[in-house]
């Protein structure tokens, strides 16, 4: 029963590279999700068609299906990628692809008034969108941000099944050189809820922080 | 490597099988989604608190956790304790739970958004607690979830790829034989891609117009 600890430090180390997954795919997922939330919203056509297709693409099919595809394909077209490459690359692309809608819709939620006084105020597109209607779209997008970055969690699983030794991929050298189940799985499924409620705690306090300023002003 | 048409044509007819478990279940999946998902709202709303609270806190565990695990440790975890499942069965409870726990949720905003009038106008024509549900409130509350329903479905069977992990013989897993026996993973990968594709853009339709028919629901 000694050796319990070993591969309690094991999953342990699972837990770093989930981490370390759900953290660089969240901003990869940023980054793709308002740029092409804001290209859908674009006047030229082809930044709206292009955005487009990488949204419903992404969301058309698995992340599993995207993940292997990174992984086991794109090596014959000459990109070789390492499994955490290819696990970041399409975590953050799918996900950014959900995220995307959210910041169309968020945008569009402001209400017509705060583009008509940016108007009034002599303000360009450019300022009008940094400095009036992100600030307040930025606080509607937040809570369901975190839900996202909860699918993102829970998503990280798959990359296991690519030989990245992430929590679940240590859960099963545990349970394959113990034969015992319950107590690997049961640890892990713990882990990702804590992981999952830590996050739904950050992005609530984080919302807390942002709405400080805003009070009277939003409904 | 080139696209190789002769090899599709030789790959698609395994494909196809994988295709027609993929279906299978899916369409279980959804059955048991459904039920659970009714199960759980109700639970939710009793006024027994002990139940509410408990059942509330297993389906934010569920929804905060992997599929993936979730699989395992219905496939590996649960024979250590005489509980031998097929693998099919194994994925059709793993799916069936995890989106009943989604759909729990369209559930109680179906209810939650039939207004109290309605309540009150069935207690105002002595109706009871059995005539209040099935003549009043089940009428009104299903046809606004019909879209945020089928939404969860569709989000169910791009899913579906990750019964590959436990050993269901759907499209994703022929696809992964296929490719392992010949050594060739552009075609049977990109087909199962486009597989899922071709489905959600469709379902993209068909949601639309389920939406128009039916109206939205707020989640």
């Amino acid at each position: 029963m000694t050796q319990w600890s070993g591969y309690f430090g094991l999953i342990l180390q699972g837990a770093l590279v989930t981490i370390e997954l759900t953290l660089m795919g969240s901003v990869l997922a940023l980054v793709m999700a308002f740029l092409a939330g804001l290209g859908r919203l674009s006047r030229f056509f082809v930044l709206r068609a292009l955005a487009t297709a990488y949204i419903e693409f992404f969301r058309g099919t698995s992340i599993f299906v995207q993940l292997f595809w990174a992984y086991f394909v794109l090596p014959f077209a000459g990109i070789s990628l390492t499994p955490l490459q290819a696990g970041v690359l399409a975590l953050g692309l799918n996900v950014g692809a959900y995220a995307a809608e959210v910041v169309r819709g968020a945008i569009k939620s402001i209400g017509r008034e705060q583009y008509e006084a940016c108007t009034a105020l002599n303000l360009g597109r450019w300022q009008a969108m940094r400095h009036i209607i992100l600030p307040q779209a930025l606080l509607v997008m937040l809570p369901t941000f975190g839900n996202n970055a909860i699918e993102l969690l829970k998503a990280t699983a798959v990359v296991s099944l690519i030989s990245l030794a992430d929590l679940t991929f240590q859960a099963q050298v545990v349970r394959s050189q113990t034969g015992n189940t319950l107590v690997p799985f049961s640890t892990i499924l713990v882990i990702y809820f804590v992981l999952a409620l830590l996050i739904s705690w950050g992005v609530r306090s984080l919302e807390r922080r942002m709405a400080r300023g805003l009070d009277g002003v939003r409904v | 490597m080139e696209w190789d048409w002769d090899f599709v044509r030789q790959i698609l007819p395994t494909l196809i099988e994988g295709v027609k478990i993929t279906i299978l279940a899916t369409l279980l999946g959804s059955v048991l989604a459904a039920v659970v998902g009714l199960g759980i709202a109700l639970a939710r709303r009793s006024p027994n608190r002990a139940l509410s609270r408990t059942v509330g806190f297993v389906a934010e565990f569920i929804r905060g956790t992997p599929l993936l695990v979730q699989l395992y440790f219905i496939f590996y975890v649960l024979p250590d304790f005489g509980v031998l499942l097929p693998p099919l069965v194994a994925g059709v409870i793993g799916l069936g739970l995890h989106y009943g726990t989604y759909t729990a949720e369209v559930y109680r905003a179906g209810i939650d958004n039939v207004p109290r009038g309605q309540w009150e106008a069935a207690k105002a024509c002595n109706l009871n607690a059995t005539q209040t549900w099935t003549h009043i409130i089940i009428p009104q509350a299903i046809p606004p979830m019909i879209p945020a329903l089928a939404n969860y479905f569709i989000a169910m069977f791009k899913e579906t790829p990750l019964l590959s992990a436990i050993t269901v013989l759907e499209l994703m897993n022929q696809a992964k034989s296929v490719a392992n026996t010949y050594y060739r993973y552009i075609e049977p990968i990109t087909l199962v891609g486009a597989f899922f594709l071709a489905i959600s853009l469709f379902s993209v339709v068909l949601l639309r117009w389920l939406e128009h028919r039916y109206g939205r629901i707020e989640r």
